[in-house]
């Protein structure tokens, strides 16, 4: 189960890295996305794996029985948080776009 | 009480000051001067009790953990600086009231005066020793604000600038100089310090603390070598002059080391360093001060020489060298701020202060004359003035035999050729100004000022005659409560008379008068020829060194690490930072034993397959981002589909409705940014790719692709099969309900335990949402993109092909029925979005979830009727909706105040409604509204910020309606 979570974090992370370091603005913003699902997993993780304990406590509040809520806090802040950075990009790169005529993470091409 | 008085009310002042309007010239007067007195006031009636060497301290508890505390302490030491600060202030402000021209903005002046008084006194009354670096920096700021004030002169801005950065490096190494004394000590407390003298002198990291100590002191107290900044602070209004250079701000410097004199001094290199530094001062400014042209230049390097002659007594290291110390302390700033007004006065009369166009002044202005030479001769040491006892003082200390021939000659000798060159530059100003022939340079006729302007110096003046000659009385308990405070029960004894009958300081000091009159007039012919600056030595020290110093830090060497270490490229850089972070995240492992044995145990196919989808997209979409932008995005959408699956899968129901909303508002997002990127064609560019550079980058790029994928891989599963750690989270699990009132503990962490967390991160969605906005309101498409889309141009054609008024209609016909159900699911979604937000507290939901549901209802509007058809029916006002939520939820936060609970305390219990049963409502819930709110707000405004721009750039401006309410933006910028 674990093995299947970390390969998938692994390829999710790999593609986002190499999108990163392209030049075009839009694989970037592709590429944050990709990352941010990989780190989001990744942080996801860090409490334990857990089948069908979803942290909603009814009764007996006994920390053992469910998933762990922190990290899971963490990651909905964490893709809101996300959400607002692909959308400020997304709009930096369309106001660049416009004033430099290209789509070059650089503004200019090289 | 009195303390925190004493401090707080010349801030209180300066606040008020800085708030009148800028001709309130008087009232600010009035203001300062009532601050000043009050405070001169409360520092006289607190001498009853320090008048026995006793402290009296204040303390206010700020971080006791870390020992920073707020301290206020007075004792003799400092309640005689405090009575100078105080007391010459308010001279200052009398003085400036007819000083400063009305056209000035006044009431500034005396809030930053007022403000550097605050701080002096937050110095000297400081029981901290971090504390007295902030105030120590405060002082700084404020005299870079006082010397620049007339900051439309170049002149001005120079000096303050360069005054800043000397003294501003100064204050930096006296925090690491205390940081490394409350190391050595374990304590930041003064008092504390003060007792653990020989642990510090004995600790190893007492010379790099001295140092620091020393630089600070120097610095700040115009010392070689770094002397330079202080004649170029004349550039200052003259009462700035005045108050910096004789009884504040330069003596912050010789204050530090009187303060600190118990515990540091007596070492050798303390000796030394101190000493010879005050001689070589004292000698370089004396010497300078002679050729000067500039009245306020003698003064200036007349200070420089006189706080040298401070500090070669501190450095001295005995105690009737302390007392000799602070005693010329209290002398040095009567004497000098009144000769720093009477040169403001003939400034402000003749127009001038160049001494080559001033002379015979004393038939025009009689009284001020005579005061400047009374001060003078005070400043030369003349007997029956307080300079001369001070100066004797000095004598004596030099004359003791010394078993070191060097310092047996050097002291004696230097002592008596600074004081003759004093006798000089002294009689060079009085001469030079008030006497000989009537002047023939100037445009007016200069006559006695305002007798207020000369009241402050006729005061000073006065108490200069006192303590010369009646010092027993006039200075002689004060004196001695700050000697005891400094030494206490070592303190020294000694005698203020001025007669001690024929001893050999009497000899140095008629040495010294009678060579310094021989060598003005010696020096005539010299000083005929009207040259600016002092022979010999003038290119050696001075500011140059400093600009030069100045430039090659700031430009040539920035310019330098620029060129080397800078790029203006994304890629490289971003290659360097993910190469860090690999071996950043790999360091850790090297060499780490242990193994990591892969198993597929436990592992579910379902899961499996889910991933298999999941990773195929993400690569494809990093292979497609290039040529196929919508593929791509669709393929990224797969992978956060794999992701939500996943949440699920692993009991976050929460995680997996928050990343599929948010999944939904990103691509719609991106799709419509997409009609704004350049065409790309895979054709086009295959020269490119071919090339070598190119192809070294990819296989780079994939090297590190690959590098940072599996080692973020093995790291996850190395936790991953690892029990976690669970201590915070069974807090959160056992107290969600007992203390949050809800049973979604995720939601209970958000809006109530981390809701202040919680409360940053919706400001920070509201600035992007404000951003975007604002970035949107000035957008211009690039030139190829302004033509309409290929596909909406053929289509279009086609439709004119058909019959004329069929514009649009294909996608109309085509949309028609998803449309009706797109706008038929508007209410729906409104209130699964209500539920969603209601049920959060205790079910998956919440105000996020619910916010972002909400904003698609309005974005599936877009969709379905098209943008237009929105605007024309829809008034969202988003930035309205983010303002109301921020407010909410902050109002929320504070209303917990109101019942006397921490910021964002929560209270809960149950509603019983007619037909919607028992409903959970705490205080958190009305949190999660204002989180729901601004989420919408944000949401909404991002979309349609972009949303709007397809209707600007596919039509011409001059064809689109004028639109008074259209929210992103106005007509007149889409071209």
């Amino acid at each position: 189960m674990e093995a299947i979570l970390a390969i998938s974090i692994g390829v999710l992370a790999g593609s986002g890295v190499w999108l990163l370091l392209r030049p075009r603005s839009f694989q970037v913003i592709i590429g944050l996305s990709l990352i941010s699902y990989a780190v989001n997993l990744f942080i996801f993780s860090m409490g334990g794996l857990k089948t069908d304990a979803a942290p909603i406590v009814d009764g007996i509040a006994d920390a053992s029985a469910y998933a762990d809520p922190v990290p899971q806090a963490l990651v909905l802040t964490a893709i809101v948080i996300g959400f607002a950075m692909t959308a400020l990009f997304l709009v930096v790169l369309l106001a660049a776009r416009g004033l430099t005529g290209t789509d070059h993470v650089d503004g200019q091409e090289r | 009480m009195m303390l925190i008085a004493l401090i707080g009310l010349p801030f209180l002042g300066s606040v008020i000051a800085a708030l009148l309007p800028s001709g309130a010239r008087t009232g600010a007067a009035i203001l300062a001067g009532l601050v000043a007195l009050v405070c001169l006031a409360l520092a006289v009636f607190s001498y009853s009790g320090i008048a026995g060497g006793e402290v009296v301290r204040h303390d206010i508890a700020w971080l006791p953990d870390l020992g920073l505390n707020l301290v206020l302490r007075l004792n003799g030491l400092s309640w005689l600086f405090a009575i100078m600060i105080t007391g010459i202030g308010f001279l200052v402000v009398l003085y400036a009231r007819y000083y400063m021209s009305p056209k000035d903005p006044v009431p500034r002046f005396f809030s930053f005066l007022l403000a550097f008084m605050g701080a002096m006194l937050g110095i000297v009354l400081s029981g901290n020793l971090i504390q007295l670096v902030m105030f120590w920096e405060l002082t700084g700021i404020f005299s870079f604000l006082l010397i620049g004030y007339w900051h439309h002169n170049a002149g001005a801005r120079d000096g303050a600038r360069m005054a800043l950065i000397v003294t501003g490096t100064g204050g930096l190494a006296l925090l690491v100089a205390m940081l490394l004394i409350g190391h050595i000590v374990g304590s930041y407390d003064l008092d504390v310090v003060l007792a653990s003298g020989d642990t510090i002198r004995d600790h190893p990291f007492y010379l790099p603390t001295l140092l620091l100590v020393l630089l600070a002191a120097f610095t700040k107290s115009a010392q070689f070598p770094f002397q330079f900044w202080l004649p170029r602070a004349m550039a200052a209004p003259t009462p700035v002059s005045a108050y910096l250079h004789s009884a504040t701000m330069v003596k912050a410097g010789v204050f530090l080391l009187v303060l600190l004199w118990p515990v540091m001094a007596g070492t050798q290199a303390w000796q030394l360093i101190v000493t010879y530094t005050g001689l070589a001062t004292l000698l370089i400014g004396a010497y300078s001060a002679i050729f000067q042209q500039d009245l306020k230049g003698v003064l200036a390097y007349s200070t420089i020489s006189h706080l040298g002659l401070i500090t070669a007594l501190i450095g001295m290291s005995s105690p009737l060298a302390l007392v000799a110390a602070i005693f010329h302390i209290a002398n040095h700033a009567t004497f000098k701020a009144s000769l720093f007004m009477a040169a403001g006065i003939i400034d402000h009369e003749t127009g001038t202060r160049d001494i080559r166009r001033l002379s015979g002044l004393f038939r025009f202005m009689p009284f001020t004359a005579t005061l400047a030479m009374v001060a003078a001769a005070a400043m030369a040491g003349v007997p029956l003035l307080n300079g001369f006892l001070s100066k004797e003082m000095f004598f004596a200390e030099t004359a003791i035999k010394n078993t070191n021939p060097f310092v047996d000659v050097s002291l004696p000798f230097a002592a008596v050729l600074g004081s003759l060159f004093a006798v000089t530059y002294s009689l060079r100003f009085i001469h030079g100004v008030f006497f000989g022939p009537p002047p023939t340079e100037l445009d007016r006729v200069p006559h006695e000022p305002p007798a207020l302007m000369r009241r402050p110096i006729e005061i000073l003046v006065l108490i200069c005659l006192l303590v010369g000659i009646i010092p027993g009385v006039a200075i002689g308990p004060y004196l001695g409560a700050a000697v005891l405070s400094v030494l206490g029960p070592e303190a020294p004894y000694y005698s203020l008379a001025i007669w001690h009958g024929f001893t050999t300081p009497l000899l140095m000091s008629l040495v010294a008068l009678v060579g310094g009159v021989l060598l003005y007039f010696l020096l005539q012919k010299y000083l005929a020829r009207g040259i600016d600056g002092a022979p010999l030595i003038d290119d050696l020290i001075g500011p140059r060194t400093f600009e030069r110093l100045l430039i090659l830090l700031s430009v040539r060497w920035a310019k330098t690490l620029e060129r080397v270490f800078g790029t203006r490229r994304l890629q490289p850089q971003l290659a360097i930072l993910v190469g860090i972070a690999v071996v950043a995240g790999a360091a850790p492992f090297l060499g780490a034993s242990g193994r990591v044995s892969l198993s597929l145990e436990g592992a579910d196919l379902a899961l499996a397959l889910v991933w298999v989808i999941g990773t195929t997209c993400a690569i494809g979409a990093a292979i497609q981002a290039k040529y196929h932008r919508l593929a791509a995005l669709m393929l990224m959408s797969g992978a956060g589909l794999a992701t939500c699956i996943t949440f699920v899968w692993f009991s976050a129901p929460d995680l997996a409705l928050t990343q599929l909303l948010v999944e939904v508002v990103t691509t719609v997002l991106i799709l419509l940014g997409l009609r704004w990127l350049p065409k790309r064609r895979q054709d086009a560019n295959i020269d490119v790719a071919k090339s070598r550079g190119a192809r070294f980058r990819r296989a780079r790029d994939v090297a590190l692709a690959i590098m940072s994928g599996t080692g973020l891989a093995f790291m996850a599963y190395a936790v991953m099969t690892r029990d976690a750690p669970r201590s915070i989270a069974s807090f959160f699990v056992e107290n969600a309900y007992a203390l949050g009132g809800g049973h979604n503990v995720v939601n209970v962490i958000l809006v109530d335990f981390r809701g202040f967390d919680t409360l940053g991160e919706i400001t920070v969605l509201g600035i992007v949402a404000l951003t975007t906005f604002a970035l949107l309101r000035r957008f211009r498409p690039a030139a190829d993109s302004i033509e309409r889309p290929e596909q909406q141009v053929i289509q279009s054609g086609f439709e004119g092909q058909r019959s004329a008024d069929a514009e649009g209609t294909i996608l109309s016909d085509f949309l028609f029925v998803p449309s009706v159900i797109m706008r038929w699911l508007f209410p729906v979604i409104i209130v699964l979005a209500i539920y969603l937000f209601l049920r959060g507290h205790d079910q998956p939901g919440g105000g996020f979830i619910a916010g972002i549901t909400m904003s698609i209802a309005f974005v599936l509007q877009y969709l379905a009727g098209g943008t237009r058809w929105v605007e024309d029916r829809l008034r969202i006002l988003p930035t309205y909706w983010i303002g109301a939520g921020l407010l909410l939820a902050l109002l929320t936060g504070l209303g917990s105040w109101l019942f006397g609970y921490p910021f964002l305390t929560t209270s809960f219990r149950y509603l019983d409604l007619p037909l919607f049963g028992k409903i959970p409502m705490a205080t958190a819930l009305l949190f999660d509204l204002g989180v729901f709110i601004l989420v919408v707000g944000a949401t909404v405004l991002i979309l349609v910020a972009i949303a709007h721009q397809s209707i600007r750039g596919a039509k011409p401006a001059r064809l689109r309606p004028a639109r008074v309410d259209t929210p992103p933006a106005t007509n007149a910028e889409a071209e």
